[in-house]
């Protein structure tokens, strides 16, 4: 008998189970008024790629890398921030659950890296791949995310 | 957990089709004979299922026409305006374009040949596959009847035994029944 194939799910399969978790992801990224038009660009864009999909694996992340990336661009328009210094940081779950509320001033890269790690539990290697660099990066990203929230905790 | 707002799930569904970024649309409308899914491709209609089972149908038209499948209400709307004026016995012939490449080539050739069958007729399963060439195949012309995925466009249920009687249909011989009767159709004796 041949292996089970990852097969490509019907789109409407795949957005009914992706659509509701997109849509709060993205409301914690921008907020909820912004969250409508993303919502709708990146589904748009996830149907402009799903004809080039080899196979049906990952889908999840890869609807999150999608979702990052809208969101991401949609923050770039708007304010940069300034670097957060080295602070060394272990267990950063528990920060994140405490300081979630005040993830809305981090930037762009650093808020979906904190978000998609301990809001989603994305793996560093899915992050990575959705915020176009590297396991490394997305680590960083977080981290200097968590060191950035402590720090506005303390200010 | 948040969930998407209706109305923003819905301007999803109208931006992919106005976008043509959809391999086939569908939604559901009432009739007389039932609840049906109806779907379109980007070649024209599809599909017509009573008693759909959505998962089932949803795999069938991926594997035919491609995995952007969504329900979205805008592309069916001309299928459902059409259906509606049949069922009201105002309209005697579809407009609409239909979409039968995903089948193999019999049954292509019949259910082409069929369309000819005008409203309120009937013929046999055998005068079917004379016209089409192949005076044998009458069992043939069955089967690829039986699998008409558009039925009511692509009008099966005009096609009856040698004999006048009902013999068989897809969506239940009730269903065969009642929609030779709204067309009045006279069954040989």
């Amino acid at each position: 008998m041949m292996e089970a194939v990852a097969a490509i799910p019907p789109f409407e399969r795949f957005y009914e189970e992706r659509k509701d978790e997109i849509f709060g992801y993205l409301a914690r990224l921008l907020g909820r008024e912004a969250a409508e038009d993303a919502f709708q660009e990146t589904f748009l864009r996830a149907l402009r790629g799903y004809g080039k999909l080899e196979h049906g694996r990952h889908l999840r992340a890869w609807a999150f890398t999608i979702a990052t990336r809208v969101a991401v661009d949609q923050r770039r328009r708007a304010t940069p921030v300034a670097e957060a210094p080295e602070v060394p940081v272990h267990d950063e779950r528990p920060v994140y659950a405490e300081l979630e509320h005040l993830a809305g001033e981090l930037p762009p890269t650093e808020r979906a890296a904190v978000v998609l790690r301990f809001g989603y539990d994305l793996s560093y290697d899915d992050i990575g791949a959705a915020l176009g660099s590297s396991a490394e990066a997305a680590r960083a990203a977080a981290s200097s995310g968590v060191r950035r929230l402590r720090r506005k905790e303390n200010a | 957990m948040t969930t998407v707002p209706d109305r923003i799930d819905r301007r999803f569904r109208e931006a992919a089709a106005t976008a043509g970024l959809l391999d086939v649309a569908y939604d559901y409308t009432d009739s007389p004979v039932g609840k049906l899914l109806v779907a379109t491709s980007e070649r024209g209609l599809c599909r017509i299922s009573f008693d759909p089972e959505p998962e089932r149908e949803l795999d069938w038209l991926s594997r035919a026409f491609g995995a952007r499948v969504l329900r979205s209400a805008g592309p069916i709307d001309p299928v459902r305006r059409e259906l509606d004026e049949y069922f009201e016995g105002g309209r005697r012939e579809f407009d609409l374009p239909v979409d039968l490449t995903p089948l193999p080539d019999f049954q292509r050739d019949v259910l082409v040949e069929l369309i000819r069958v005008p409203y309120g007729h009937v013929d046999t399963y055998g005068g079917l596959a004379r016209r089409i060439g192949k005076p044998r195949a009458a069992r043939a012309v069955g089967g690829a009847l039986n699998r008409n995925p558009i039925p009511i466009v692509v009008p099966c249920h005009r096609i009856v035994g040698a004999s006048g009687s009902l013999t068989g249909y897809g969506g239940g011989l009730e269903r065969k029944q009642a929609l030779l009767g709204l067309e009045g159709a006279l069954l040989p004796t």
